[in-house]
């Protein structure tokens, strides 16, 4: 852990000063928005998808208890083993308890922003277990002791060049060369005698079947296969929310969680695991758990944000949010970034921590529009400033000057006198028809010039009777 | 019968409110005169209520819902008597549109009136275009301008081909399509003060986005998003002249944002 915490404003700060960043957000996260605008272009049901993707998703959250007893019921006649967790801390304990009844040493995990979000990495290695990362990102992430920027794209902010210095660095066996077949090389070289010496696999889960008590889980390395397959015990960790009715309900939502998060149609791997190996099967886990984690998930139902669990992780609300474009994603310092990171990161770590997060947003409502389960994420983050203030966690100076002027706009006769001297005051400071900085007003004029206002208020002027000639 | 590029013959023009925004009102008058020029010229009675102040968004948009729903009370007040009323901003508009009702949902006395009022409440281009099927006529303009769709006018209110219909009756005006026209420009009302450096490193690109058009004008429906863009491409020696099309639409466009009174 850092000694010193900063502050959102000091991590974007940091975030814009990095000359490389920009550079790697717009090759993968732009390269990912133009993709999707691509995909959703060649697919002419895509609204129609979208309005069966939310429909499906609102269906399984308002009927949330019917779906998880299913769920359970079906996963333990697979022979699957269930286990019911309410916070992170209780999550990554079943999981560290699970790996040392199993006398584990090395675990294998495939990528699942769930296990980020509850600390799992972190409760792994604390443990004293072995922990290998196998999606090509999260092992290059691994390795440079950091965490994803981005829910799709872990190690999105790195570019070929910082990955070449990584590997040659941290591998037993340096890269051939800096060029991409050869790291992707060098990454295989490294994992695979860890992939087939793993006690333990995690995984993640993009589906719960409910009717088959089945897990879903998409890739495009295979990796995710070889966690889960060749290890004795096979861990699944997932949100109650990835719950939904059959597999087919599974193939629409996967039909726009691709198209959304890559622009393909399908990734290279879509697993239905279920249950641990049966008799005769050639290979699997002789155990098959599967940790069911609430972690603020049914508080988010009475916090007004229930849309929020119809998220499917995609990433395009990032890929398309002209913050994230600038900042990255570890200026947002939770587990996820981006618009749908600051609806969830405050119900994680608490609004006090996580204020500045529902605020650093323009509100321009690109993320709700390419979102395919269309989640209104304005609104909720909205929903959280209005939370902030009624609280009082905004800051004074905020709080006072939108009281203050409030005040004064309730008045209008008090209104038009501050008015009308504001435009005096501010005509004080301009050269020609610009302002280049003025008192208080920095914010703006550190970065852009301001115009000056014309010589009188609009209202003063339509009551002289003037009709805008000069 | 509503006839083709003409304001509709009313037995009774309509009675117009002109909300010019607290922005229009304090740095840029010349915008609400355009609009009640254009108002006028598309056959209504366009009054202007002088006792307006804000719709309230910078409130409603920092979580100060309490104070937001005073503001909007106010603005009901003031503006429920007239057949509709006209905003030159689709954030302002979009406010009372869709907004409103939020603000006030809590109030089962005002709710209503919100709602009733909301649904008379256009945005000026649109208003022009849908209720007055209007389109200038004997404007001539000599040059190449770009246009910057506003978010909440675009996604709120749905507006992106009115401008257009409006502006294509400009004679000489040629419209460039601007690269990421849908794109925000990183004002975002208060967020453009209160995080000064990351709006700046959005507003940086859409100011090269602009320059990169080569259009020697931009136009949008906005002020505030226009202020924005035109403020960084003064910042940056820029020659592009910014203004509100409803300017250019009521032949007053001969002082851009930022050129001296």
């Amino acid at each position: 852990m850092a000694a010193v915490t900063l502050t959102f404003k000091d991590r974007a700060k940091a975030a814009l000063a990095n000359p490389s960043l920009k550079a790697a957000i717009e090759r993968t996260a732009g390269t990912a928005e133009k993709n999707r605008t691509a995909a959703v272009s060649r697919f002419a049901e895509f609204e129609a998808a979208r309005e069966r993707g939310r429909a499906i998703k609102d269906h399984v959250i308002a009927h949330l208890g019917h779906y998880l007893e299913k769920f359970e019921k079906n996963a333990i006649a697979s022979g699957a083993k269930v286990h019911w967790t309410q916070t992170s801390g209780e999550a990554c304990r079943i999981v560290t308890g699970i790996c040392k009844t199993a006398g584990a040493k090395r675990v294998t995990r495939s990528k699942s922003m769930l296990g980020e979000e509850i600390g799992l990495p972190h409760a792994l290695d604390a443990a004293g277990l072995e922990r290998v990362e196998t999606d090509l990102a999260e092992h290059i992430v691994q390795l440079a002791g950091e965490t994803p920027s981005h829910i799709v794209w872990p190690a999105m902010h790195k570019t070929r060049e910082d990955v070449a210095r990584l590997f040659k660095a941290r591998h037993r066996q340096a890269p051939a060369s800096g060029e991409v077949a050869d790291l992707v090389a060098s990454a295989r070289r490294e994992l695979r005698q860890k992939f087939l010496s793993a006690d333990i696999g995690i995984s993640g889960a993009n589906f719960l079947i409910a009717d088959t008590g089945a897990v879903c889980t998409v890739t495009n390395e295979g990796n995710a296969e070889l966690t889960t397959t060749p290890p004795r015990i096979h861990i699944v960790t997932a949100g109650i929310e990835k719950l939904v009715p059959s597999i087919e309900h599974a193939f629409i939502l996967l039909r726009l969680l691709v198209r959304s998060a890559t622009g393909g149609d399908i990734t290279q791997y879509t697993t239905f695991h279920c249950g641990p190996k049966r008799k005769g099967d050639a290979d699997g886990p002789e155990e098959f758990h599967i940790v069911l984690v609430d972690n603020g998930r049914t508080r988010m139902l009475a916090q007004g944000l229930k849309e929020m669990l119809r998220c499917i992780r995609c990433g395009a609300c990032m890929n398309n949010c002209v913050v994230y474009r600038q900042i990255g994603g570890h200026a947002y310092g939770g587990a996820y970034p981006g618009p749908m990171g600051s609806v969830l990161t405050p119900v994680f770590d608490g609004l006090a921590k996580s204020r500045d997060l529902p605020h650093a947003c323009t509100l321009n409502g690109k993320c709700a529009e390419v979102c395919p389960v269309q989640i209104p994420l304005p609104s909720l983050l909205r929903g959280w400033r209005d939370r902030s203030w009624r609280e009082g966690l905004e800051p004074s100076v905020a709080r006072a000057g939108i009281a203050g002027w409030a005040f004064v706009a309730r008045r209008p006769s008090l209104y038009r006198l501050a008015a009308a001297i504001s435009v005096k005051w501010m005509r004080l400071f301009r050269k020609g028809g610009w302002i280049k900085s003025m008192p208080f007003a920095g914010g703006w004029t550190g970065h852009r010039d301001f115009p000056a206002p014309q010589r009188t208020t609009f209202i003063q002027a339509y009551k002289a009777g003037k009709r805008g000639e000069k | 019968m509503v006839e083709p590029n003409g304001p509709p013959q009313d037995a009774k023009p309509p009675r117009v409110g002109l909300f010019v925004t607290c922005l229009a009102d304090l740095i840029r008058p010349q915008l609400g005169f355009a609009a009640l020029k254009l108002l006028e010229a598309s056959g209504c009675v366009a009054e202007v209520p002088t006792k307006q102040v804000c719709c309230g968004q910078p409130a409603f948009n920092s979580g100060a819902t309490k104070a937001a729903a005073g503001l909007a009370r106010q603005l009901i007040r003031q503006f429920e008597r007239f057949d509709y009323v006209v905003v030159p901003s689709g954030s302002c508009a979009g406010t009372i549109k869709a907004h409103y009702a939020e603000a006030l949902a809590d109030d089962p006395k005002w709710l209503p009136r919100a709602e009733v009022l909301a649904a008379k409440t256009w945005e000026l281009m649109s208003f022009l275009v849908n209720v007055r099927n209007f389109r200038p006529s004997g404007l001539s303009l000599q040059g190449t301008a770009t246009y910057h769709d506003s978010c909440s006018g675009l996604r709120e209110l749905g507006i992106f081909k009115e401008p257009r219909a409006l502006l294509a009756a400009v004679e000489g005006l040629e419209l460039k399509p601007l690269p990421g026209n849908d794109v925000c420009c990183g004002f975002g009302g208060t967020f453009c003060v209160k995080y000064p450096d990351i709006s700046n490193a959005i507003v940086g690109e859409k100011a090269k986005a602009v320059e990169g058009t080569g259009a020697g004008l931009l136009l949008g429906g906005d002020l505030g998003c226009l202020m924005n863009i035109a403020g960084k491409l003064a910042r940056n020696g820029s020659t592009v002249r910014v203004m509100h099309a409803a300017e250019v639409l009521a032949g007053m466009g001969d002082r851009a944002i930022g050129e001296e009174d």
